[in-house]
């Protein structure tokens, strides 16, 4: 009832793991996968080892918000590519650069491992000359795609987020390259002050929004998106509950990745969202997940 | 009062403790903090400088907590040299926390340096059932001998056995907390280990403690960014030291092939012991 066909890549159920959320272990990667996930998507791996910023990286908003700058930090291709070595569970790798170059390293790094896609991370909206201010370059957006596809067999997906391009006019560009998915959408640049102290809290003053906030937003990209090109769309933005699951695969979403609520409800809420999506579809007489799919369009 | 243990608290240092030359404790009116349970931490802000997970201590004032810190590295100096009346922010407490048997009779409690914060926590506790309870704290010298005195004050009431050792032997017993503990087992029997401290310290204690078949509470350290369960930066196998600890069993233990072996850096990246 929840199986499903991404991008050709056959998926016991909708639900990834977005990416940023404790993507660094194969066996938190494989937890994650007996929790119930369809798949995992990993932290953004880069060439080489990012620290990132100082804490704090995460702040509580209240109202099922986060601020996250955590600056990408990740272990770098050569170390991830070692902790992924025995992988056997539907892993798809998020990667992140600043030119071809960086991702063609990446992708020799990567693509004769057990992983099931890419995830090209093109809007963390935090971070100088990586993520949003490459995927705010159509021109560079372009090539990158281009030199990935040329370089593997494996699906494509492209991570969207808000940034200073229209999200609509990129989305077109990412489907003429030749990308087999969009995941949309990533974090939106914001900021919090603590108003005893007068500072911003976050180390790096600016980061991302996540969380419910964010939902009203995602959904309305991926109803936009869904509209606008062929390749299947990746919902990503607040989900905290079924209901929020199905609103995005209302709006066109194939599948959906879950962060924020982790750290609100643990890891056992990929089989409470499941559950709820199963008891949807039976109540509505639908044999599949798959029937739904931007089912709001309708009208 | 805030409900959600997530969101930064302010709190102002309204005390500040000389422990030892290089260990300073200071004192916040907070009443989530003040009721942490023994092994749950706060995720302290220092504000433009950098956040740091840190054991909640034990306060004697109603509804205040405390936090003690060793000068270690840039964060640890940085909250290391803030003075009273500055602000804070802390969030939490998070993680689970030492449990207590009921049916215990001989506890002890064995850690070293900061790591003795929890302990005495769990000292608290302990005073107030009426058991018996053997502490084993160990420094580097004579000088930087931690929470000897508060230990004595808390057990006061119980019988209670106090050991101390020192590396250089300026104090107590000359050696490392192992060497007391090694031989007290020759000669006591307890029901229940409870250790934190660096967790070299630990896995020799945990590997004792399997040969005399008591079982153990560990509570373990990691890097942490988030404290909530989502970065796994704290990851040891494929537990979250600040969602599914930090207090680990016996059995927990001996399944953790990373325990005294792997952590893992800034960047994610394994270190090795």
């Amino acid at each position: 009832m929840l199986s499903i066909d991404l991008a050709g890549m056959p998926l016991r159920n909708p639900l990834l793991l977005a990416s940023g959320f404790l993507g660094i272990s194969q066996e938190v990667f494989n937890r994650l996968y007996n929790d119930g996930l369809g798949a995992i998507v990993s932290k953004s791996i880069s060439v080489s080892p990012l620290e990132g910023y100082k804490g704090p990286t995460v702040v509580y908003l209240g109202e099922k918000g986060y601020l996250n700058a955590v600056g990408l930090a990740n272990p770098g291709s050569d170390v991830f590519a070692q902790e992924i070595m025995n992988n056997q569970i539907p892993l798809v790798v998020s990667i992140v650069g600043s030119s071809q170059s960086d991702f063609q390293k990446l992708i020799n790094k990567f693509d004769k491992l057990n992983i099931l896609a890419y995830e090209v991370n093109l809007s963390c909206p935090h971070v100088e000359k990586m993520g949003m201010e490459v995927g705010d370059d159509p021109d560079l957006v372009t090539k990158i795609i281009k030199t990935i596809k040329t370089r593997t067999k494996k699906p494509v997906i492209i991570k969207v987020g808000i940034g200073k391009s229209d999200v609509l006019k990129l989305a077109t560009i990412i489907q003429e390259s030749g990308a087999d998915a969009i995941t949309a959408i990533n974090t939106i640049r914001a900021m919090a002050i603590n108003v005893e102290t007068g500072m911003p809290i976050l180390s790096n003053k600016v980061g991302g929004l996540s969380g419910i906030p964010l939902k009203p937003i995602g959904v309305r990209c991926v109803y936009e998106i869904f509209k606008k090109v062929n390749i299947p769309v990746i919902g990503c933005g607040g989900i905290f509950t079924w209901e929020d699951a199905i609103e995005y695969i209302l709006a066109g979403a194939t599948a959906i990745e879950l962060g924020s609520v982790i750290g609100y409800k643990g890891l056992k809420v990929f089989n409470q969202i499941k559950l709820g999506i199963t008891r949807y579809l039976q109540k509505k007489d639908y044999k599949n997940v798959k029937e739904i799919v931007g089912l709001a369009h309708k009208y | 009062m805030h409900t959600n243990i997530d969101k930064i608290r302010m709190v102002v240092i309204e005390e500040v403790i000389q422990e030892t030359p290089s260990v300073k404790t200071f004192v916040f009116d907070d009443v989530l903090s003040s009721s942490a349970k023994p092994g749950q931490f706060l995720m302290i802000w220092i504000p433009r400088t950098e956040e740091l997970p840190m054991s909640v201590m034990i306060s004697n004032k109603k509804n205040h907590a405390a936090i003690t810190i060793r000068k270690h590295g840039f964060g640890s100096t940085s909250l290391f040299e803030k003075k009273q009346n500055d602000l804070i922010g802390v969030r939490g407490p998070y993680g689970n926390y030492f449990s207590l048997n009921r049916h215990l009779q001989r506890p002890l409690l064995i850690g070293g340096g900061t790591g003795l914060v929890p302990l005495m926590r769990l000292a608290t506790l302990f005073s107030k059932k009426q058991e018996k309870c053997t502490i084993i704290m160990g420094a580097q010298t004579q000088k930087e001998v931690l929470f000897k005195d508060l230990a004595e004050e808390i057990l006061r009431k119980i019988r209670a056995k106090i050991i101390v050792t020192t590396e250089d032997g300026s104090y107590g017993i000359k050696g490392v907390v192992t060497d007391a503990l090694k031989s007290i087992l020759k000669k006591e029997k307890f029901d229940m280990i409870y250790t934190c401290g660096p967790e070299l310290m630990m896995m020799k204690i945990y590997n004792l403690s399997v040969i005399h078949s008591i079982p153990i509470q560990a509570s373990l350290e990691r890097y942490m960014k988030c404290g909530i369960g989502i970065c796994a930066s704290c990851c040891i196998n494929d537990q979250l030291v600040c969602k599914d600890g930090t207090v680990f069993n016996t059995n927990q233990l001996s399944e953790m092939s990373e325990f005294g072996k792997v952590s893992r850096d800034k960047a994610g990246r394994p270190w090795y012991y």
